[in-house]
This record gives structure tokens, sequence and C-alpha cells, in this order.
């Protein structure tokens, strides 16, 4: 990292500079944002509406009253912890993309679990239900990692048919044994009833669930950053090679970080079932695993950034109400939309490494003096 | 390519980002009035008291698309019938799944749009979101299409409503049974669950009323909307020489095509699906919306009490028949019209013993029947002599 001009930079300014900047973590992202914005602008002239109208009422739809923010996160609080079975396997190199799945089956465990610890009173019901979502979840996932790491299977493939399986599972369940015989029409299992329902938090119109979501975030980030799991799975993912020669645990690693994916889906099945359906039925399957995994790549498989990019993606998905009703575009807009923003903002990961700040902070001072002012200082 | 900035650009920009997040999190205070003005298409504001002069407003929720040849587009033409009123002003959304979405949605409209009643017209959406919202909301009315209301449990400002549109099958089967060259026709059901299972029934007895040998090959896809399977289900059957197929899908519009293409006959269900076979459609069995939503906004706009249990059939005009299409006989067409009349008339009962189930089991022996308001048929779970095929359990 010298430059042609033969200044030497220190060790110390090399490695700060290969960190990411502010300007980088921040601007790179919300430019993807405005761009993509601007491109569904020319989408919605075309299609016959006005762009400012349709920006002011998906702003209105989204954060413009209490009543659109609470509707944005409860929309979000099922994607972050179903994004999160996407993220903490990516920082293995996994690519897993097996949240519905997971989400399905931790919702059926918690049914279980709620039937089997009826007698339990309601906090420690809920904990049950939450074991058993998290167990369930992990195990599918985990099968899916131990599928690739003993056997070479491919993750994305495996994890996605997991999907299907665990929906035909639970339809079967479901609809069959495990039916409660007075939902007729809308087969679903026995109630779980009003003593394991998660209630609101106080104060707001949402779930506990929301708290669910950013405490996995919160916790999947220490445990990424801050412990030694977390430092060997990032190892694994960074360098196979230099993982296997330290002699890390690889097959270990795998299976476990795919559990706690597989957990954190499950988790949200169970909050969908405590906190709206009461219940488990198909209304269940309505693709939070699926939009998870855009969230989670939305945020570059950052655990802190999922929380953001999870209430952008809600706030998106609590507009396109108003969207419909009165810029009367079609239900369909808000998938443009989505699908604009992931390309541009995974076309944005191409600005990495180059958008930097001039010098680290602690040289401000030297940066400014007329010796290091060579744009060339600045080569990557 | 690089960016470098220096320092005082770093500063403003930070600066101003700092400013504006804080600016845009400020904007939602814990009112729900908008601080956005109001936009063209004049966006009601909270008032849910109704001004002589405002627009009457009525919100409707679809599960699927407006425009799916089926279930959304039979209500759709509902709420069409009621945005012709003078004075009333419709908001429909689509596509919104029966999670908490929907109760997200009804809410929306009745405080960012005005509503004072709502149809969520999907099964789905009764229990637990209409539910829910309806406590919060109790100046609203909510009605479902569903027939779930119980009175004394649940709140009063939920109405609930229904059409027997077996009637409207069995009809339809008449129709089939006479058109029919193979003997054999085919259903293309979704899940078994008594609703679907009615319909079943009542298309094979319409058949086998006038055509003894008629059988009825029904396949399950398993959920409502599985455009996919639906064709492998309409082909397959076709392939065992049924030339007759009807449907219980959310959008028939699949299996009308299909049929089409391979040259067999189809019979409709929700809506008319005419225009997309015009040789081989017969008839339909479709609802009858308008006439429905147009009297719940006359009662609930003039203030008068609403039954919160409304079904009927033929008779009271709930369901209709599609008009015949070109392939259908004169004689078809006179025998179904005479049954039409017993059913509006009363005399013809559908479900009168002896009724023996496909597996020989006897359901209701000779010289009793059940009425289309007995409870009984609600729990259907057989399948009648004449269907081939098995509920998959």
């Amino acid at each position: 990292m010298t430059t042609s001009g033969g200044e030497t930079t220190s060790v110390g300014e090399r490695l700060r500079g290969l960190r990411s900047s502010f300007e980088e973590l921040v601007l790179v992202p919300a430019g993807a944002v405005a761009v993509s914005l601007a491109i569904f602008g020319a989408f919605v002239t075309l299609a016959g509406a006005n762009p400012i109208d349709v920006y002011r009422e998906m702003y209105r739809g989204a954060f413009g009253t209490w009543f659109s923010f609470q509707n944005a996160l409860t929309r979000a609080a099922p994607l972050m912890l179903t994004a999160l079975c996407t993220a903490l396997p990516a920082h293995l190199g996994l690519v897993i993309i097996g949240g519905e799945g997971a989400l399905v089956l931790g919702a059926l465990a918690a049914v279980v679990a709620a039937q089997a610890f009826a007698f339990l009173p309601g906090w420690l019901g809920l904990a049950s239900m939450a074991v058993a979502a998290a167990a369930s979840g992990g195990l599918w996932i985990a099968l899916a990692g131990a599928l690739r790491t003993f056997r070479g299977v491919n993750e994305t493939i495996s994890s996605l048919l997991l999907n299907y399986i665990a929906i035909g599972v639970f339809k079967h369940l479901v609809e069959g044994p495990m039916r409660d015989p007075a939902s007729l029409n809308k087969p679903s299992t026995r109630p779980i009833g009003d003593a394991f329902t998660l209630g609101s938090i106080p104060g707001m119109d949402v779930h506990w669930g929301l708290v669910y979501g950013l405490v996995a975030c919160v916790g999947v980030y220490v445990l990424m950053r801050r412990t030694v799991f977390g430092f060997s799975a990032r190892i694994v993912g960074g360098n196979l090679r230099a993982a296997l020669l330290s002699g890390l645990p690889l097959h270990k690693l795998v299976v476990a970080a795919c559990f706690l994916a597989g957990a954190a889906a499950g988790v949200a099945g169970m909050a969908e079932v405590a906190a709206i359906h009461g219940t488990a039925n198909a209304s269940l399957i309505v693709g939070y695993g699926y939009a998870g995994i855009l969230v989670a790549f939305l945020a570059r498989q950052h655990p802190l950034a999922i929380i953001p990019v999870s209430l952008l993606l809600g706030g998106i998905g609590a507009s396109s109400g108003l969207l419909q009703r009165t810029a009367h575009l079609p239900d369909a807009a808000v998938n443009v939309l989505q699908g604009i923003l992931f390309v541009v903002i995974l076309a944005s990961e191409t600005l990495r490494g180059r958008v930097r700040s001039r010098a680290p902070r602690a040289l401000a001072l030297v940066a400014d003096s007329p010796a290091a002012s060579a744009e060339t200082t600045e080569a990557a | 390519m690089d960016i470098s900035f220096p320092l005082h650009l770093r500063a403003t920009f930070r600066f101003a980002l700092t400013a504006t997040l804080f600016l845009l999190l400020s904007q939602c205070d814990k009112k729900s009035g908008e601080k956005a003005p109001d936009d063209k298409a004049g966006a009601l504001g909270a008032t849910t008291a109704s001004a002589p002069n405002k627009p009457f407003v009525v919100g409707f929720i679809y599960v699927g698309p407006k425009g799916d040849y089926g279930y959304n587009q039979a209500h759709a033409e509902g709420a069409a019938a009621v945005a012709a009123m003078p004075g009333i002003k419709i908001r429909e959304e689509e596509n919104v799944p029966e999670t908490v979405a929907v109760q997200k949605t009804m809410e929306s409209m009745v405080e960012l749009d005005g509503a004072q009643v709502v149809f969520p017209t999907s099964f789905g959406y009764f229990d637990p979101h209409i539910l829910k919202v309806a406590e919060k909301l109790p100046n609203v009315s909510f009605l479902h299409c569903g027939g779930l209301y119980q009175e004394g449990k649940h709140p009063k400002n939920v109405g609930s409503y229904f059409g027997y549109i077996d009637e409207a099958q069995y009809v339809a089967g008449i129709v089939a049974g006479l058109t029919t060259k193979t003997g054999k026709l085919g259903f293309v059901a979704a899940k078994p669950i008594p609703q679907v299972l009615r319909n079943i029934n009542s298309f094979t007895l319409g058949a086998r009323s006038v055509n003894p040998k008629a059988t009825t090959s029904v396949v399950f896809t398993g959920d409502w909307s599985l455009p996919v399977k639906e064709a492998d289900a309409a082909n397959s059957l076709v392939d065992q020489g049924v030339d007759v197929l009807t449907m219980h899908v959310d959008s028939p519009k699949v299996v009308v095509e299909t049929a089409e293409r391979r040259g067999v006959f189809v019979t409709g269900y929700h809506a008319s699906q005419s225009t997309l076979a015009p040789k081989g459609y017969l008839t339909g069995a479709a609802w009858n919306w308008p006439k429905i939503y147009t009297d719940y906004v006359t009662w609930i706009r003039d203030g008068k009490p609403y039954p919160h249990l409304l079904r009927g059939g033929l008779k009271e005009g709930f369901v209709k028949l599609s008009p015949y299409g070109p392939a259908v006989s004169a004689e078809a067409r006179a025998k179904a019209d005479a049954a039409k009349a017993k059913l509006i008339e009363g005399s013809l009962i559908i479900y009168s013993g002896p009724l023996k189930d496909n597996t020989g089991k006897v359901l209701l022996p000779a010289g009793t029947d059940q009425k289309q308001t007995d409870i009984e048929l609600e729990k259907m779970h057989y399948l009648v002599e004449g269907v081939l095929g098995k509920i998959p359990s």
C-alpha cells in the first residue's frame, strides 16, 4: 500500500483503511435506496400515476402516522428473525434459504408444546413454546448444514427443497391428525388458549415478537463479533483452508450455525402463532421466510443492519395498501419496488471498498497538510 | 473510481444525515391524524361520523387479484355494484394475505380512508382478524363472507353472509350429465373441507339425477390457488376420458382454459368464465354478490338493523347460474330450468334419502332428508356414490 509518491503508510493506517468507512456503510446503501426509488418513480409514471403522489402516499402509509409506523413495525417483526436464518450461515459462506420451512415447523412445534404444557403458567408456557419452536426449526436447518458438511450437498438447494417438505408435512398434520374438529372450513390446530397469547408491547399496538427479533439480531451480532465461536465461524467463511489448517472444528461450526439460524426462523413461527393467529394453519405460509432472504441480502448479511432493512421492507409492505387504494396502482407495484431495491443494492456492492474518507480520524490534522494531500494516497 | 471527501465535507454530511434522520423520526406523532397533505384522490380524514355531504365510504378486501375470473372477481363485481350506488365511494385492496396484514388493512381503511363498512371477503379473515379489529372499532360494520357468525359470541358490529352455491352446482351437474358423451365428469378441488365436498356431491347428484351412470372423478390439489397443479389435474382427468370438467378453486381460469384447449366441456364456478371458453363453456355456478352488498350498504347507511347471519340460495337470489353456452342442448336447458324452478319453489331437496356414500355406507335412509339449512350439511365429510376418489386424510 505504498503510494506513487514513495510515502509509506503506517500499519495502523493500512488496517484502518481496510475497514469500511462510515460514509460507505451509510452512503452506499442510502444511495442505493434513493436510486431504487427514482427508478420506481419512472416505473410508476409509466403506469400512469404521479410519482410525487406515490412517494407521499408511501411515506404516509409506511412512517407518516403513528398507526402506519406501528403497521411497519408489525410487518418487520417476523422478517428480522427469518432474515437471521439466511444471514447467520452467510458468515460461514453458506447460502441457506430455508427460512420458510423452519418457520412452519417452528409454528407446529409451538402448538404441540402449547397443548403438551397447557398446565404451565403463561410465561413458562410461552417459553416452552419458544424452546420447542427453536429446537424444531434449528434441527431442520441443521439437517441442511449436516448434508453440506458431511456429504457435500449444496445447502442452497437442500434448504430450498426442505421448505417444500416442511410445508407438505405441516399441511398434512394440520389438516389431518392435528386438526381441531371445530375448524371445519379453515383447517387449524386446536387454539393455544388465551394464557399463551403473546400480547402487545405496552403503549403500542405491536406484539412482543418485535422484541424477540431485536434481541435476536443484537445477540447474533454479539455472537459473531465478540465470541470465539463467531470468530471461528467467520474464519470458515473467509478462508476455508486457513480454517482447516488452524484445526477449527468445521463440522461442528457449520451444523451449530445452521441450528441457530433455523432456531431464529422457528421462533418467528412461534411468534406468529402466539401473537397473531392463536393456532397453526395455512395462513402462516405467506412467504415470511422468502422475504427474510431479501432482507438478509439487502442488509449484506450484517445482523444489526437487518433491523433497519426489516423496517424498510415492513414499511414498503405497509404502504402497499395505501398505494392500491389511493394511487390505484396494482398490488404488484410494491413487488416491483422490492425487486428494483434488491438489484440496485446488490449492484452497489461494487462500490464496496472504494468509498473511503480521506484519512483516518486520528490523523485528520496530518491529512489536511499539503504533504498528505495527494489523491494517490487513497489508492485501493 | 475512488471517492474521497475532505474533512469539512465529511462533517457537513454527517450533520445533515443526523438532522434528516431526526426530522424523519420526529414526523411520527402519536396522533392518528396525518401531517402530510391529502392527495388528489381525496383520502378522507379520520372521521367516523357521516356528514351529509361526505360520501359514505365502503371498503373491500380481497385475498387474491381482482381479475382472477373467480372468487375475488365475483366479490369485485359486487363492489362495482356498490360503487355505482349514489353517494357511495369504495376503496378496494387486493392480495391481502390472511395474516396481521388484513387487520392493518382494515384499520387503515377506517382510519385513513374513513370507511364505515368493510367487506373482508376471504373466509380465513374471520377468526381472529375481523373479530380483533371489530372490537377495536365498534362504530364500523364488518361483513364477512362465510356464515360463521354466532349470536352472543361475536361482536354486534360483525355480520356474516353466505350462499348455498351447491344448489347452482346441482343444476350445473344436470347440464353436465346431459352433455357428457363418455359419462365421465371431472372435478378439480382445492381442499377437502365441507364446503368443497358439498359442491362435489351436489354436482354429482345433479348429474346422476338425469344420467344415472355418470361418475365424477375428483382430484384434490391441496390449496386454493395452485395453477400448475390445477392444469396437471385437468389434463390427467381429460386423459382418463373425462369430457366435462368443473372445479372448486379460487381461480377457475386455468381449468377452464385447459378444458377449452383439450376440446372438452367445462362448467364454471364463482363467476362466469364463458369468455375464456367460447365453445366448451356450458354454464356455471356463480355468486350474486351485488344483490347482497347493495342490500347491506343500504341498510347500514339508513341506520337500519341488519341480519347478522344472512344465507340464501337460488330462491333469495344469492347465487345464480351463468348463461348457457352454445353447446347446451335444448333438452338440457329444459331440465336444468325445471330443476332450478323446483329448487326455488322448495320442492326439490338435494340431500334426500336413500343416499349412500362412495364406499357403500348408507348416509340417509329412505324417507329422510336434509334441507339446505340443515346444520349437518355444514360438517359434510363424505363423497356420495358416483364420485370416484377419496378424501385425503
